[in-house]
């Protein structure tokens, strides 16, 4: 069935089956591939785009119920090309990441967390990606990342990102 | 070529960023799901609903009547066709193949594939697929498998045992009998794996005209090339595997032979690229990537001041339905088989035996993690039985910092070490005496409190002694890696990494090197990934090796290319090279005068043949191969072999607290002091160790692979199996020190798996510690939530408390 989602700020029509994911929507019918399949049940995060600016897990909702929403993929977060937002420079400055396969989702529950507490303690910042599993880091610098992201932030007195 | 002398670094060991890190943060990474084959057909897979059981037949006639499903492929058919899967072992009866040939030998074990337009139509017609099984008697228990009335999973094969050799280095009996103390006991480490966030993938295409087989996997995988080739019966020079793709985590486990042969096969078979991503409850069952099963049983003979004189120890692994990788799991440890102290020798007993689990595949460290778990809790008891201080028992038996080259009794001569300063660092920093006052403080308060502390040797530079070792037909002594590099006509450098890679930031050390060496700033320099038709020889990033390895060989190519600009400088100012001096890529004599810069010679290399040194090959471009430092030799008869050229080293302390009516632990505080030699680059070095720390906390207190009594794996998901979240992971102090390897080219050493290969160990203690005023003790990893809270009911309501 067709469907029109609007995705990182523009608006797209896909014809989806109606048990496809949004996860794999994204991925095959629109080419966002920046959204990983981890689990395939809502555990481990790595599928996680906003909609409405809200953290959801993409492969726990077909893409047909995601029309309505403004969804936001690891895709629409950087400025422009070759350019990075506050919060993807401040995961490459702590090295908040190594294989790079849960980092999109957590880059995208980061800005979720900075958008609701642009002042975040350590422990708040421990919950919020407390749903995004990451095996490489045992989580040390990703938290690092986020604290640095949210310095940054309020140093600069700009909304996050720039966008 | 001789060493860089020490701590004159302009790049090594600076807090440089990691360059792979701008295409992660961004989603453009390449993983296998990622890439797109020109018509693509995908492949899910028909699961063996038994244990063990005879495959009496296979109807694929409803799935292959669905609109979309091109085929349905079953064991029979793929093994005609095919060598079985390399295991190492001189097993001939023990053949594995992708899919199960008449027999299915685990619950999950692919019986069938089914080959359809979309992954979700070929799953629809995977269930369609009618099999018609015989069950036959199981064995999942590695003690009962032993038994001699216990089936037997490969019949021809005459028993379960694939490996059964007994290691006697030095005189133990005689030790033993000398000894005034001696004790025993058993601790059992529990089938868990490193468990990636990606799951295993991969794309085969082959193209009859070319006669190329084209493969995108996220492999992590020594000789993947050569193991296709071989499989299908094609010369590795048509086998084109594309080394750019990123990979999602692997520590170990992702060497999917299995999924690769298989897909090559159909892409051949059908003429179109095959897909095959596994999903999660794939991956879980029959994935082949779990990681040891292992029981110890441990005897020490010890002086009453605490000085361990010889151990004996008894491994019997459970390594599933196929050999895999389990084996060698066993032989590795033998490298280090007596960690950081001075334990003048071993009687070690290797067993792995064959049941109707999953299969096993390398896991972070090789075994060395739960080897060291059984080393560690050993030293922890000699304490107890004594009333001696744990510190102190390690302190006593630590091989002191100038016995180093030190050799230990299985062969192995371990580089470099200093551990009584790293231990000392650490436990100044935590304030000890104020550390055991907390726990004090904290079991007066009610709850049940307790400190681990964890010595782990990390042996580094993986090279591959264990397969000689546990196999005298193997004739291995080299494991070497490589590194090309290119400086083109404008003098823009492009260099190798010949692998793929898992997040351990190859790319990164290589420029570093490189760098440093050449002394021109690394970010400008290209680091680039050849497929492997034009790949130098590598081994993959196994066993703690990059950073030696791939740094060596980076290291030495770099130097190679400086030798060349030396030389054509040194024609052009009529001197010897020696009369050189090189400094920030361009060269002067020693007396000064006129500079020729890093543009100059280049110029010369790549367009005045009328300038080069005679004898000299225009262009400029070097390669190098680098030998594991260290290796080259075979065992000897008793088993005696150098294992791993380097030796880190880390001293872990944590505290804990277990709440006493619902068994849940808390990590307080975690420390670790941490010693890798000369660090490449800080922010890697402490990721790899934040990271195998939370693996190890999972190992030790969440994650195992749990099968009922049927044989059915009961923890299959993410909600059953459980990961280590930011909740569970604790803030982590690292201290540094650095005792420098002399076998390498900056005295690095590996820095991969340390955490992982002492947090059980350090965690397991802790909990002991906690319970040691009930009386009880854990001897099985992980420890599990509700076990631990049944344990602790039964002792506090035996002790009335």
């Amino acid at each position: 069935m067709k469907v029109e989602l609007a995705v990182n700020g523009g608006r797209q029509i896909v014809d989806v089956e109606p048990r496809k994911t949004l996860l794999d929507c994204l991925r095959e019918d629109l080419g966002l591939t920046g959204t990983h399949a981890g689990c395939e049940h809502g555990i481990c995060g790595a599928c996680t785009v906003l909609l409405d600016d809200e953290p959801t897990r993409a492969c726990m909702i077909f893409a047909v119920q995601a029309d309505g929403y403004e969804i936001t993929t690891i895709e629409g977060i950087a400025p422009a090309p070759g350019e990075l937002s506050v919060i993807q420079d401040a995961f490459c400055e702590a090295h908040g990441m190594q294989c790079g396969y849960c980092t999109p989702g957590m880059v995208l529950t980061a800005k979720a967390l900075l958008r609701h507490k642009p002042q975040p303690s350590r422990q708040d910042i421990v919950e919020a990606i407390s749903g995004n599993v990451c095996r490489c880091t045992g989580y040390g610098q990703i938290v690092e990342a986020i604290a640095l992201a949210a310095e940054r932030l309020a140093g600069a007195n700009t909304p996050e990102g720039g966008k | 070529m001789t060493s860089a002398p020490p701590n004159r670094w302009r790049y090594v060991s600076a807090n440089r960023r990691v360059r792979e890190d701008r295409r992660f943060v961004v989603g453009r990474g390449q993983f296998a799901a990622d890439v797109k084959a020109a018509d693509t057909v995908h492949v899910a897979l028909v699961p063996s609903a038994y244990p063990a059981a005879r495959l009496l037949s296979i109807d694929p006639g409803k799935a292959l009547a669905m609109p979309g499903v091109h085929y349905v492929l079953a064991g029979e058919e793929l093994a005609a066709a095919t060598e079985p899967l390399m295991n190492g072992l001189d097993t001939p009866e023990v053949r594995r193949y992708p899919l199960a040939v008449r027999q299915a030998r685990y619950v999950g074990e692919w019986v069938a594939a089914v080959v359809g337009d979309t992954r979700a139509l070929a799953e629809d017609a995977a269930e369609c697929v009618e099999v018609n099984y015989d069950p036959l008697p199981f064995v999942l228990d590695a003690e009962e498998a032993l038994r001699p009335e216990a089936p037997i999973v490969h019949p021809a094969h005459g028993s379960n045992i694939l490996l059964d050799r007994t290691f006697v280095w030095g005189e133990v009996e005689r030790d033993f009998a000398e000894s005034p103390r001696q004790l025993s006991f058993r601790v059992v480490w529990g089938r868990s794996a490193t468990v990636p966030v990606e799951t295993f993938g991969v794309t085969a295409s082959w193209d009859p005209w070319r006669e190329v087989l084209d493969v995108w996997a996220s492999i992590q995988m020594p000789k993947y090339s050569d193991q296709i080739a071989r499989a299908l019966r094609l010369p590795a020079s048509v086998v084109r595997v594309h080394q750019d793709v990123d990979v999602g985590g692997s520590y170990g486990v992702k060497r999917g032979i299995k999924h690769t042969v298989l897909c090559a096969y159909l892409t051949r078979r059908l003429g179109r690229a095959v897909r095959l991503i596994e999903d999660r409850l794939e991956n879980m069952r029959a994935g082949d990537a779990h990681g040891p099963d292992r029981i110890f049983d441990v005897a020490v003979a010890f002086s009453a001041d605490g000085v361990v004189k010889s151990m004996k120890i008894h491994a019997l692994d459970n390594a599933g339905a196929y050999a895999g990788r389990a084996p060698f799991q066993l032989g590795k440890p033998v490298g280090a088989i007596v960690g950081p102290y001075r334990i003048q020798s071993v009687e070690y007993r290797a067993r792995s035996v064959t049941t109707n689990k999953a299969v096993q595949e390398a896991v972070r460290g090789f075994g060395q993690a739960p080897t060291n778990y059984a080393i560690e809790t050993a030293i922890d008891k000699v304490a107890a039985a004594l009333g001696l201080d744990r510190i102190e028992v390690r302190r006593r038996n630590f091989i002191r910092k100038e016995e180093f080259p030190y050799l230990i009794p299985s062969g192995t001569r371990y580089d470099s070490g200093d551990y009584h300063t790293v231990a000392a660092k650490v436990l100044d920093h935590v304030d000890w005496p104020a550390m055991q006052e907390e726990r004090d403080r904290l079991r007066q308060s009610g709850r049940l409190a307790g400190i681990g502390v964890a010595a782990c040797l990390e042996p580094s530079g993986g090279n591959s002694s264990f397969e000689p070792l546990l196999n005298p037909k193997n004739t291995t002594t080299t494991w070497m890696e490589s590194c090309r590099i290119h400086v083109d006509a404008l003098g823009h450098i492009v260099a190798t990494v010949n692998t793929t890679s898992a997040g351990q930031g190859h790319e990164t050390l290589v420029a570093t090197v490189i760098g440093e060496v050449l002394e021109i700033d690394p970010d400008g320099i290209r680091v680039v990934r050849p497929d492997s038709l034009e790949s130098l020889p590598s081994n993959s990033p196994v066993g703690s090796r990059m950073a030696i390895m791939l740094g060596g060989a980076a290291y030495n190519a770099a130097q190679k290319l400086k030798a060349r600009l030396i030389a054509i400088g040194a024609r052009q100012f009529g001197v010897g090279d020696e009369a050189i001096v090189y400094a920030d890529g361009g060269v002067t004599t020693a007396t000064g005068g006129r500079r020729l810069t890093w543009l100059d010679l280049v110029t010369i290399a790549h367009r005045n043949w009328h300038l080069l040194p005679p004898g000299s090959e225009p262009g400029l471009e070097t390669s190098h191969v680098y030998q594991v430092p260290t290796g080259g030799t075979l065992p000897t008869p008793d088993g005696r072999v150098q294992m791993y050229p380097c030796h880190s080293f880390e001293f872990h302390v944590v505290l804990m607290t277990i709440d006493p009516d619902l068994g849940a632990p808390k990590i307080h505080r975690y420390a670790i002091g941490h010693d890798c030699g000369t660090v490449i680059n800080p922010h890697i070095v402490k990721g790899m160790t934040l990271g195998g720390i939370a693996h190890g906390i999972g190992a030790a207190l969440f994650e195992e692979f749990v099968y009922d009594d049927e044989g059915q794996m009961i923890t299959q998901t993410f909600m059953d199996y459980l990961l280590p979240s930011s909740l569970e992971v604790p803030r982590i102090e690292v201290v540094h020190h650095c005792t420098p390897s002399p076998f390498t080219v900056f005295g690095q050493k590996g820095s991969g798996e340390s955490g992982y290969l002492g947090a059980p160990a350090a965690v397991a203690s802790a909990i002991n510690d906690a319970l040691q005023p009930l009386g009880i003790a854990v001897s099985k990893l992980p420890i599990r939530i509700a076990a631990l809270g049944d344990t602790i009911a039964a002792a506090r309501s035996s002790l009335k408390l």
